[in-house]
């Protein structure tokens, strides 16, 4: 990318180029990029990605412009951008229905990445960059949803903004900083708006930090490979500039039957009811792109006792204190045989393990004393830490396989996490009554399960396929 | 593994039936001319429901989001708006003198709401503010098909284990079966000008067209675009597809 100061060419571009290398750089990562030759229609999701972050920014300045973030003006000039403002009601159904396609987008985008392991060395920092995106992103929508300040927007931000009072000590204390005030209430709007306003531009930001760090290795591919030599790779103009412009066809296709023949389908009735803090609705549920997420949370409807904590930390540090004695229960065949690849060589002294030791007998008497993780803080960390997990998954999976092409046990345990989110946005979206509590925590399990228990195990025991010799030998041979 | 497969198909099995549990009868399902991509508006209908709203609904609902002046999208002129507000007196001022008012409506005004405001239609009405109609058909589950299901579900008896309180109606699409509105429509409860034969069917029907007129006065024109766009887009992604198959042949 960086470029030694060449001689002045003659002409404007030249005498540009010359003071600022805006061409070679446009040059180097859109026309010249070497870009691996196999990429299939999944990477497509990326640019549609910055497409939607474009359109979301585009259709909400002109939203911005009518908008009134007051909690007695908001629900009428939302409205009056609805019905009074020139093509209003296509700018916000664009950007309305435009954050459910940006969430589409990236899930997928996301969701590829696990299929190809795309976030093994060398490119945890492009996953981890990813999910600092996720996160922002994820904030952002949150707020604007709020916006409207219909019945949903005001008991979905009291909801979700309630959530950091159970931390202990400091929960009511960070609930009322962020409502800046005792409720969600005129201050909560105000900031939400601005932030809202805020937080694309820093998204920005963090793309193109997203692009530096995928440019520097290049993208990952179907088979897994890296490139081995210029037959692998094909310029990314004109074959993936001609792919990615036919693939923004297909996605402004879904996009635009969506705005503008079903422009409501994927959004809750209720939020066309303005806010009224004094009447509950009957189901406060978020918008299906946090279902999941939602539903974890309420997976935990239990408290958990200390003690049960401090006996695992005990266990823990007895088998690092010693290892070879568990190394000779478990044997060294099969999934057992894994686990016990995870001890150490060498057994801890006690010194070493004195604090670990210590936290856990500290937890076990607290514990039967009484103390206890409250369900509703638990399900807090659940929630978040199903996110936070994904910055381990680059180590979580010990597999030395990229792709799942080549992985044929990971390849259908990929589907079953597909499927366990699935089944979880459908708890999410259901009252917390009868089965749902139980297939919630269920699916919660098995998703902590699959990252924290089945993929290091996994990587352990699977007998992967044989690998094609390079990137060009895997599509020559299909051909 | 194929214990997670079981386990998974297990779950979901289990979880199905729950999710047809329902708490009020699920509408009616009508046929509208305003559903699906070539969905319009259906002129004269909404011009009754309008007639409906006018001497029936509005003297429980208020329908703030709709001026006189949009009234000429659904086929009135402009005299007759013109007249039809000047019909109404609408609170202005404060004047010069400090003082308000009562003025004769102008097309640009909204339509004034039954209520001073929202705390004496509580009042009013034992404590329940009647929904004002501007948004109710979006803001329904099934709205069109639920309103149309609500205004003709009246007169049923009400099954064993709910009871009615007096002042109050039972009504199978109500959430909970239990209405304090009371039977809006009936046969005859408006004569139309154009001579429709004013049924309860027909002038629920009529009603929630206008409603759904009021709701998404833009949909006739979003709908129409957006074939424009679709074929446009269709165009668009069929060049690219080809460019692609040309640029990637030397490829293959």
């Amino acid at each position: 990318m960086a470029h030694a100061p060449q001689e002045e060419q003659p002409g404007t571009k030249g005498w540009i180029e010359y003071r600022l290398p805006v061409f070679s750089m446009l040059n180097d990562s859109l026309v010249t990029y070497p870009t691996p030759r196999n990429l299939n229609y999944f990477w497509n999701f990326g640019s549609i990605a910055g497409l939607c972050l474009v359109a979301q920014i585009l259709t909400g300045i002109f939203l911005a412009m009518h908008y009134a973030a007051n909690t007695g003006l908001a629900f009428d000039s939302v409205e009056h951008i609805m019905r009074d403002v020139n093509y209003g009601w296509l700018m916000r159904y664009m950007h309305a229905v435009g954050a459910s396609m940006f969430f589409m987008v990236t899930y997928t985008h996301i969701f590829r990445g696990l299929y190809y392991g795309s976030y093994k060395r060398p490119r945890e920092l492009l996953w981890f960059i990813g999910i600092i995106i996720l996160l922002i992103m994820m904030a952002t929508a949150f707020m604007g949803y709020v916006l409207p300040w219909g019945q949903m927007s005001f008991w979905g931000a009291t909801v979700i903004t309630s959530l950091f009072g159970a931390f202990p000590l400091v929960g009511d204390a960070v609930t009322t900083f962020l409502w800046g005030g005792f409720s969600v209430d005129d201050p909560t709007l105000n900031r939400f708006f601005a932030l809202h306003f805020l937080l694309p531009f820093v998204l920005i930001g963090v793309v193109v930090i997203h692009l530096v760090a995928l440019h520097q290795h290049g993208s990952n591919n179907p088979t897994g490979l890296d490139a081995k030599g210029p037959q692998d790779k094909i310029p990314f103009h004109p074959y993936y500039t001609t792919k990615d412009f036919f693939g923004f066809g297909v996605f402004f296709m879904i996009y635009a039957a969506l705005v503008f023949f079903a422009p409501n389908y994927l959004g809750d009735p209720v939020n066309y009811m303005p806010a009224d803090p004094m009447v509950t609705p009957a189901h406060i549920v978020p918008e299906w792109y946090f279902l999941p997420f939602y539903a974890m949370l309420r997976a935990i409807t239990f408290d958990i006792p200390l003690w049960i904590v401090g006996l695992l930390v005990i266990g823990l540090s007895l088998k690092l204190r010693y290892p070879d004695v568990v190394r000779a229960m478990l044997g060294n065949s099969g999934i057992l045989g894994a686990v016990a690849s995870f001890l150490p060589k060498k057994a801890w002294g006690w010194s070493c393990l004195a604090p670990l030791l210590s936290v856990g007998f500290i937890l076990v008497i607290t514990g039967f004393a009484g103390a206890f993780i409250p369900s509703k803080l638990a399900g807090v960390l659940t929630m978040f830490g199903s996110i936070l997990l994904l910055f381990a998954l680059p180590w979580l999976d010990t597999s030395p396989v990229r792709s799942s092409n080549y992985r044929p046990i990971y390849k259908w345990l990929f589907w079953v996490l597909v499927v366990d989110a699935i089944v979880l946005g459908y708890c999410g979206s259901k009252p917390p009554e009868g089965i749902f509590p139980l297939v919630s925590l269920i699916g919660t399990g098995y998703y902590f399960a699959h990252f924290l228990v089945i993929l290091p195990l996994l990587g352990k025991i699977e007998k992967t396929l044989p690998l094609p010799a390079s990137i060009a030998a895997a599509v020559t041979k299909k051909a | 593994m194929n214990k997670l497969r079981l386990l998974f198909l297990v779950t979901t099995i289990i979880a199905a039936p729950a999710a047809f549990a329902n708490e009020a009868t699920a509408p009616k399902q009508q046929n509208w001319e305003f559903e699906g991509v070539f969905g319009r508006f259906d002129k004269p209908s909404i011009q009754r429901g309008f007639q409906i709203y006018k001497e029936v609904c509005s003297a429980c609902h208020s329908l703030k989001r709709v001026p006189f002046r949009k009234l000429t999208e659904i086929g009135f002129s402009e005299a007759e708006v013109k007249s039809l507000a000047a019909s109404y007196q609408i609170h202005d001022g404060p004047n010069d003198a400090g003082e308000m008012f009562d003025r004769p409506g102008r097309p640009s005004d909204h339509i004034p709401s039954p209520y001073a405001n929202d705390k004496a239609g509580r009042a009013m009405n034992n404590g329940a503010l009647p929904p004002d109609q501007s948004l109710l058909l979006k803001a329904r589950e099934d709205g069109a098909n639920y309103i149309f299901s609500l205004l003709t579900g009246y007169g049923q008896a009400a099954p064993e284990g709910i009871t009615v309180p007096t002042g109050a109606y039972y009504n199978p699409y109500m959430p909970g079966g239990i209405i304090k509105m009371a039977p809006p429509l009936k046969d005859d409860s408006v004569t139309y000008q154009d001579g429709t034969k004013a049924t309860l069917d027909q002038e629920a029907h009529d009603v929630v067209n206008f409603l759904q007129w009021a709701a998404e006065p833009e949909m006739e024109e979003r709908k129409h675009m957006g074939i424009h766009v679709m074929l446009f887009l269709g165009a668009m992604t069929a060049f690219f597809y080809v460019v692609k198959k040309r640029v990637w042949s030397d490829l293959h």
